[in-house]
């Protein structure tokens, strides 16, 4: 049925299962990835995309099946195994060494991996023999011209380069491996639409060469765009595979949900002036001094979000978007006069009319809460989520104090649980088990039950930032909808993310920010893609 | 394969790391040159043989009650407890410093007087370590170990210099006055069981009730399982470290009652074995939760008991088996908690995000 039967594939799975403590992760997974092509493998959350990538690249054994590598059986038990036989791993969350140089992060491990010697053969050898710093950067050099990919300074501490070159090096690290086979996942997460467009050309340029790429990824324009082949995973099982010049964004959707998805929101009304819920004026952050740990600073910040309206604040991650939302929600924790602080704020902040942070006052996080800010936090298991304990507990988690769940300082514990299960039910979280911890439960499940808790008491504030990061199509459908209904009630909402899909679907008035300032402000249907691309890259800075 | 991973079996683990640690202890007294049997029916009719061995054993296991709570409620806030040594002894010291001073106070009043001394001194000593960790961010373990030594020395000091028994050789108060002292349970021989047994019970129970029916116990309890998440939730993770370090401490203050008011009638340099360290084995064993502390507490009390008679009831084996098997114990729980650890380490599905 594909043009890979002809030739040998470059990349084969054939019939993968794998089993996580009895749940299956892959069921019969066959995979066939042509040589020179890049080939997309999407799915939902908890489809089994990264167990079978992991599986290729020798993290996890298969339980049945067998891989072949351009037409031989491969087994291995470790990823050094499959670096050896050319495959190379961009993981999503970069595997780099901050503070040592771009050179010394492509150098680390590379002189092990490659030997088969003993370990501590091994070992031994790399001690005894020096680095040659200066034949490994013109070989890298000669690799970056070879691909046409962008020069990159080599003796730079990483974690000071931009995100898109840390990508850079990574990729560049497989090719010094002499990687022929590139697994991505989700490698553009994290980055800007024009660093994504070039590492899209750069991509395209690297199978001109004959290397073999496959991406990992939810994004569906993405694969449209980059993708000559993609392989649909649900539950763990292929559920199609198209060659991407047959088929559609729309058909691809209904094939990872595996029901019609509808892709478009319709676009909302004209937001209805009300109240401002949310001022904020001349807000700074500076890291305290004699402080370690840097945070990013903050500059001259001022925006208001009126009820009603949906402001959006897009931003590549890292530009302060963080410590504007711990601002807001602990101005306690950033004053001068608390000698634990790690970093100090100025400026003011009123909510829903109360002044939370000024000269003078400092609201504590649970008097900011009980004003009526709804918080749906952008890293939901550490910031959202008591990981091991039930939905049950975690639904009153942040309710707590409230007369619906508890009286004299006991929980009411029987209309906490009609709550809750009332509450699983109305937003559709699955499995409906309200004793089941958390963690058992997938993604775009856990960001739905803290939207049904966020959601439950009508919040006038809605503070969302990444509301739909890691979470499957169907639910971002879903998580949308409900954003929207809130700001239908009267609520204002601020939406900080890093989609811009999502910030240009949501949002009334978008502002950029960009290195701890809003640097670009734009009313709805504004500004393109492209142009908020730019101002994300700090262009109007 | 299902069934080892189920919660059934969790919930029963230690009960099978206690059985393990038993098996393989006796199989020690083997290779020692008795019979293992034999040694086991020692050890059961030496802790559980008559009324006064059961009273025995109950008093063995007041005291590791109370520390077990004390260290399983910080550990529910996510702070470990190394204190409750230098807790215990303070409280203890409190109790009998108030029955000396004021002598004369009848009962009932004294012992309530005594009760609430030695739980809000212990609470103080608790309190100091909680305040550090949540104002000034310095680490529980270093201060709590270090609270010890200073505690020991205060003891030492008030002993030696200020309440001395002037009747004795041995390091000790004076008596505290006839009206503190509490009842003892006759139907226990000569055991020193006293109320203190009750209230060590009443006190798992509460604390059991305080974690998990009131907000106050829930907020804590979100604190030690995530303190962002509780701090997004509104919740002072710093006020929650204070509550559960001066609970832990009062708790084990009240180690106190059951020495002071209850047994020697004074305060007596050295009278804990170590139980506020012992007390990490049985909330460990007892999984931080009161019922299962007060388990491990009664089997901890019974080991204790049950190899008293050791010495002279066989040729070969003395009753340091009692620490040897209390180890293997503790070595099971972890090694079976280790097992699901390795099992839970493993990436689920997808690793959980993708």
């Amino acid at each position: 049925m594909m043009t890979a039967q002809a030739a040998v594939s470059a990349v084969e799975l054939r019939g993968i299962s794998k089993f996580f403590n009895g749940v299956p992760a892959n069921q019969e997974i066959d995979l066939q990835v042509r040589a020179g092509s890049i080939h997309a493998i999407i799915g939902e959350n908890g489809a089994g995309k990264s167990t079978a990538m992991k599986i290729l690249y020798g993290i996890h054994r298969p339980d049945a099946g067998e891989i072949l590598i351009r037409g031989d059986k491969k087994i291995w038990s470790t990823p050094a195994q499959a670096i050896s036989a050319g495959i190379g791993m961009v993981h999503q969350h970069f595997m780099l060494a901050g503070p040592y140089s771009a050179l010394e992060n492509i150098l680390l491990g590379v002189e092990i991996a490659n030997s088969s010697a003993p370990l501590l053969k091994r070992a031994f050898e790399s001690l005894a023999r020096p680095v040659d710093r200066k034949g490994a950067k013109a070989r890298l050099d000669r690799l970056a011209d070879q691909y046409g990919l962008r020069k990159i300074d080599w003796d730079l501490p990483i974690e000071t380069l931009p995100v898109g070159v840390q990508q850079r090096v990574e990729i560049l690290k497989l090719l010094y491996q002499e990687a022929s086979i590139l697994i991505l996942d989700e490698p553009t997460a994290v980055l800007t639409p024009q660093e994504t467009e070039e590492l899209f050309s750069n991509l395209k340029k690297l199978t001109k060469d004959g290397k073999t790429i496959l991406i990992i990824t939810h994004k569906l324009k993405e694969v449209m765009s980059l993708a000559d082949e993609v392989t649909v995973l649900r539950a763990g099982r292929v559920v199609g595979r198209r060659a991407v010049a047959d088929t559609k964004v729309e058909e691809l959707a209904s094939l990872m949900v595996g029901r019609k998805v509808n892709l478009k929101i319709e676009p909302p009304s004209k937001p209805v002036p009300r109240d401002p819920v949310l001022e904020i004026s001349d807000l700074h952050l500076s890291t305290a001094p004699g402080r370690a740990r840097r945070v990013h600073p903050l500059e001259k910040i001022s925006f208001s979000v009126r009820g009603g309206e949906v402001v959006g604040i897009a931003g590549v991650e890292g530009n302060g978007q963080s410590e504007l939302l711990q601002v807001l929600l602990h101005p306690r924790d950033f004053s001068k006069r608390n000698s634990a602080s790690v970093a100090h704020a100025t400026g003011s902040v009123r909510c829903l009319g109360r002044v939370t942070l000024n000269e003078r006052t400092r609201l504590r996080a649970e008097e900011i809460k009980l004003l009526g800010v709804g918080v749906i936090p952008e890293d939901r298991h550490r910031e959202g989520l008591l990981l091991e304990r039930s939905m049950e507990e975690n639904f009153l988690l942040g309710h707590q104090k409230r007369s619906a769940f508890s009286s004299k300082g006991f929980i009411l514990r029987k209309s906490l649980r009609e709550s809750a299960l009332r509450a699983i039910e109305v937003y559709d979280v699955r499995p409906r088990v309200i004793d089941l911890e958390v963690e058992a439960l997938s993604g775009g499940n856990q960001q739905k039950l803290i939207i049904a808790r966020e959601f439950e008491c009508e919040p006038k504030l809605l503070i969302a930032a990444q509301p739909t990061r890691g979470v499957d199509v169907g639910a971002i459908e879903f998580i949308h909808r409900r954003i929207l209904e809130a700001r239908e009630k009267g609520a204002g909402v601020l939406l900080v993310s890093s989609e811009l899909d999502e910030i240009l679907a949501l949002a009334d008035r978008i502002l950029v920010m960009y290195a701890g300032r809003i640097v670009a402000q734009f009313n709805r249907g504004e500004a393109s893609e492209q142009v908020l691309g730019l101002s994300m890259g700090g262009a109007h800075a | 394969m299902t069934f080892l991973r189920s919660r059934i079996f969790r919930s029963l683990q230690p009960l099978l790391a206690v059985l393990i640690g038993l098996v393989i202890g006796l199989l020690i007294t083997r290779l020692a040159g008795e019979n293992p049997w034999h040694v086991l029916k020692i050890l059961i009719n030496s802790a559980f043989g008559s009324r006064y061995d059961i009273g025995m054993t109950l008093f063995y296991a007041t005291p590791l009650i109370l520390t077990g709570l004390a260290v399983a409620i910080p550990f529910q806030a996510g702070l470990f407890n190394i204190g409750a040594e230098g807790q215990l002894t303070l409280g203890a010291l409190a109790a009998a410093a108030v029955g000396c001073v004021f002598p004369d106070i009848p009962w009932p009043l004294a012992p309530v007087l005594a009760v609430l001394a030695a739980f809000f001194v212990g609470g103080f000593w608790g309190f100091i370590p909680g305040w550090l960790h949540a104002k000034r961010g310095s680490h529980e373990v270093i201060n709590t170990i270090m609270l010890n030594f200073i505690a020991a020395g205060i003891a030492s000091w008030v002993t030696l210099y200020v309440l001395k028994n002037p009747e004795s050789q041995n390091p000790e108060t004076k008596a505290v006055g006839a009206g503190y002292l509490i009842h003892h349970f006759q139907s226990f021989g000569d055991a020193p069981l006293s109320s203190a047994f009750v209230l060590a019970v009443v006190a798992a129970i509460l604390v059991s009730v305080f974690l998990w029916r009131t907000v106050l116990g829930f907020q804590l309890r979100a604190v030690g399982q995530g303190e962002s998440a509780a701090r997004t939730a509104g919740i002072d993770s710093g006020k929650m470290k204070i509550i559960a370090m001066f609970l832990a401490g009062g708790l084990a203050g009240l180690v106190g009652v059951g020495e002071v008011l209850g047994n020697a009638g004074r305060f007596r340099l050295g009278f804990s074995p170590e139980y506020g360290f012992i007390g990490i084995a049985v909330a460990l064993l007892g999984k931080n939760r009161p019922a299962g502390v007060v388990a491990a507490a009664l089997l901890f009390g019974a080991l204790h008991k049950g190899t008293s008679d050791l010495d002279l009831e066989t040729e070969n084996v003395t009753r340091d088996l009692s620490l040897i098997l209390q180890a293997l114990i503790i070595l099971s729980v972890s090694a079976v908690g280790l097992w699901d650890w390795f099992n839970k380490g493993r990436p689920m599905v997808n690793g959980g995000r993708t």
